[in-house]
């Protein structure tokens, strides 16, 4: 028997999650000297009060809905890939390489190639922990954060060596040409007559990041593979018994995970800094986890709560501008949200889980 | 290289261990009682920054150990809280606790010290100073033995002796004490502790709070005695480095102390030498700062021996009815 109807536990919980979390975030802010409800109205107006604003939420956002929408495939197969700023450090790389080494005639074409060359390099960041927990037993949540370490080192070894133009100071790859510059989004809307802000970052991949949120919510609940992912997921000597390769989903699954990572960088690369920086993820692969698990692991529910984690992010740097409040205070609200909406989950759910029993037992 | 050269390596390698060797000895009570940890790096961070800031404001080094070693405790209580109380996923709690850390850390230096999350730098009252050993001046001048006791023995903070003498005091507890074996025995197989009507959520609330302390001691050795101060991020990674040396170490004392030796005596030749020429190779500075995290995955792997972790880690412990 269900303990509380479907409703109450795909959206009631996270609510009163992110509501206990804000609560907290707020009282950080009281602490600090400062008043939180002046704040909050700050990065209202900061984040969404412009098409500037939006156009920064925005571009966060679609960082946010990649890694997260990475985070959640994993979690349907119940792997806990943490390895999502490593895949997007891979992914920077290889659509540094499709962009700097291949000439492209129009910038769709490239964005094609660049989606590629990211999705690969980050399904293949993920392939060794994938196939390593599979078949040796090595625990991916240790791999995968290895493999953040490792990527790092190896990207600060390209960037100071083999990437750097020559007679460059800064450990950056050289400009990618201009056919590979995706359109902004102030680009898109023009012709239907909005004038969106020209300065914001925000660019065509938050739309491909959209489409990643169906494309993925089709594979988890409309194909085969989905399936066998969820059913592995929900049991693995179950999945077993009804001929599942737990090998084959393990692999499958998290390489699907480090391609989405990786398309980050489609956003973040290309789409913003257009030539590959040192530290260009900047943490958006561990947001990814708050991201999937605010959203249930649903890309509808990634999808929103990507927007909001842009929306804390815009309205964060908003804050560090005009308060004392240091741009840190997001990462405080990212922990409170991951405590909250994972770790914390039960205290919020066994008293609810309690109440809506009681209520049914009197209806009875 | 000549000895003189040599010993600096070594001396820099057992530095750099220290903090590496209590959070490895602090995950180890953790894990060996069942609950995974990977907010070593987060509970390091707390008590470096708290250790440093109130060390610099009472200028007491040991005022400052306490307030380190309790906010380490205090984060650890909220990973009990998470991982036992309401049975949540262990794993995910360690990664709030990280971030939590790693955000409130540069969000109080700011607030109280206005440094650019950075403490004061401590002065030498807020700081362990190096003790020299009986007899190191005297002995000084003797050949070989002499430079050996002077440099590599002597001369270290009181946390470093604190830190070698935790592994042998690890050991006795976790392998002859009642209290071990019954840690131990709650990360196996916990119904089988609660049969025999020991409470499983003390004990490992115990095993818990115990990393937590020398969580404390990892952290404030890198804030009061290693460096002058906090900034921002100090830990750089070194929690996980502790956790892969734990697997490295297979959660025994003993080669806990060989792993963080190795892995400090890594970070010490990286940051002598920008590459290491071996004569047919030189292997750049990168690779050096990635060595250890890619012997943790060869070790992972099961290519040299495999690292079976306790049976019940990572598990919430549901009482039966």
């Amino acid at each position: 028997m269900e303990r509380m109807p479907r409703w109450a536990d795909v959206i009631l919980i996270p609510l009163i999650s992110l509501l206990l979390a804000a609560i907290i975030s707020g009282l950080v802010i009281v602490a600090i000297g400062e008043d939180p409800f002046k704040a909050l109205n700050l990065m209202v107006k900061g984040a969404l009060g412009s098409s500037y604003g939006w156009g920064y939420t925005l571009y966060y956002a679609t960082n946010f809905m990649f890694t997260g929408l990475a985070v959640a495939v994993a979690f349907h197969a119940r792997l806990f890939n943490i390895g999502g700023e490593g895949q997007a450090m891979l992914g920077g790389l290889g659509v540094a390489l499709v962009c700097l080494y291949l000439p492209w005639p129009h910038w769709s074409l490239a964005l094609i190639g660049a989606s590629l060359g990211a999705a690969l390099f980050g399904a293949a960041w993920a392939f060794l922990p994938a196939i390593l927990q599979a078949k040796r037993g090595s625990h991916i949540v240790i791999t995968t954060i290895m493999f953040n370490f490792i990527a790092a080192a190896f990207l600060n070894y390209l960037l100071v060596g083999a990437l750097k133009p020559r007679g460059a100071m800064d450990p950056t790859s050289a400009r990618f040409p201009a056919e590979t510059n995706l359109p902004s989004l102030h680009d898109i809307l023009l012709p239907l007559g909005i004038n969106f802000s020209r300065a914001a970052p925000a660019n065509v991949s938050f739309l491909v990041a959209v489409l990643a949120c169906v494309l993925v919510w089709m594979l988890i609940w409309r194909t085969r593979l989905g399936y066998e992912i969820r059913a592995f997921g929900h049991s693995e000597p179950a999945a077993l018994y009804a001929g599942i390769s737990p090998t084959k989903i393990t692999v499958t699954a998290m390489m699907i995970s480090g391609a989405l990572a990786g398309m980050m960088a489609i956003n973040n690369v290309m789409g913003e800094a257009e030539r590959l920086v040192l530290n260009a993820t900047e943490g958006a692969g561990f947001i990814g986890i708050a991201v999937a698990l605010m959203g249930r692991s649903h890309p509808f529910g990634v999808f929103l709560a990507a927007i909001l984690f842009g929306f804390l992010y815009q309205g964060g740097a908003e804050l560090a501008l005009w308060t004392s409040i240091p741009r840190e205070l997001i990462i405080v609200i990212q922990a409170l949200v991951i405590l909250f909406t994972g770790a914390l989950d039960n205290m919020v759910r066994m008293p609810l889980e309690r109440i809506f029993m009681a209520i049914r037992r009197r209806r009875a | 290289m000549d000895l003189m050269t040599v010993l600096q390596v070594l001396d820099s390698s057992v530095r750099l261990a220290t903090p590496l060797l209590l959070a490895c000895l602090a995950g180890l009570f953790s894990e060996r009682a069942g609950i995974l940890d990977i907010g070593l790096e987060g509970k390091m961070l707390a008590a470096a920054f708290f250790s440093a800031a109130i060390a610099a404001v009472t200028g007491s080094v040991w005022i400052g150990l306490a307030a380190g070693i309790a906010a380490s405790v205090a984060l650890s209580l909220l990973h009990g809280l998470a991982s036992i109380t309401f049975r949540g996923n262990q794993l995910i709690s360690g990664v709030a606790i990280n971030f939590l850390a790693a955000g409130l850390t540069v969000l109080i230096a700011q607030t109280w010290f206005q440094q650019g999350g950075r403490t004061p730098a401590l002065l030498s009252s807020g700081r362990f100073s190096p003790l020299t050993l009986p007899g190191a001046e005297a002995l000084r001048d003797v050949p070989v033995l002499g430079p050996i006791y002077y440099e590599l023995i002597s001369g270290h903070s009181i946390l470093v002796y604190v830190a070698f003498a935790c592994v042998p005091l690890t050991w006795w507890v976790l392998y002859r004490t009642r209290f071990g074996l019954r840690l131990r025995a709650v990360g196996e197989n916990p119904e089988a502790v609660d049969t025999a009507g020991i409470s499983v959520v003390r004990l490992r609330f115990a095993a818990v709070i115990i990393c937590g302390v020398l969580c404390g001691l990892a952290g404030a050795h890198l804030a009061t005695a290693l460096q002058a101060g906090f900034v921002q991020d100090m830990t750089a990674g070194r929690g996980y480095i502790a956790l892969a040396a734990l697997i490295f170490a297979k959660w025994r004392p003993w080669y806990a102390l060989y792993a963080t030796l190795l892995f400090g005596f890594l970070q010490a030749i990286a940051l002598r030498n920008q590459r290491l020429d071996l004569g047919v190779i030189t292997l750049p500075a990168q690779f050096m700062d990635a060595l250890p995290y890619i012997l943790t995955v060869v070790i992972l792997a099961g290519f040299i021996g495999k690292a079976v972790p306790p049976r019940a880690g990572g598990q919430p412990y549901v009482k039966e009815r």
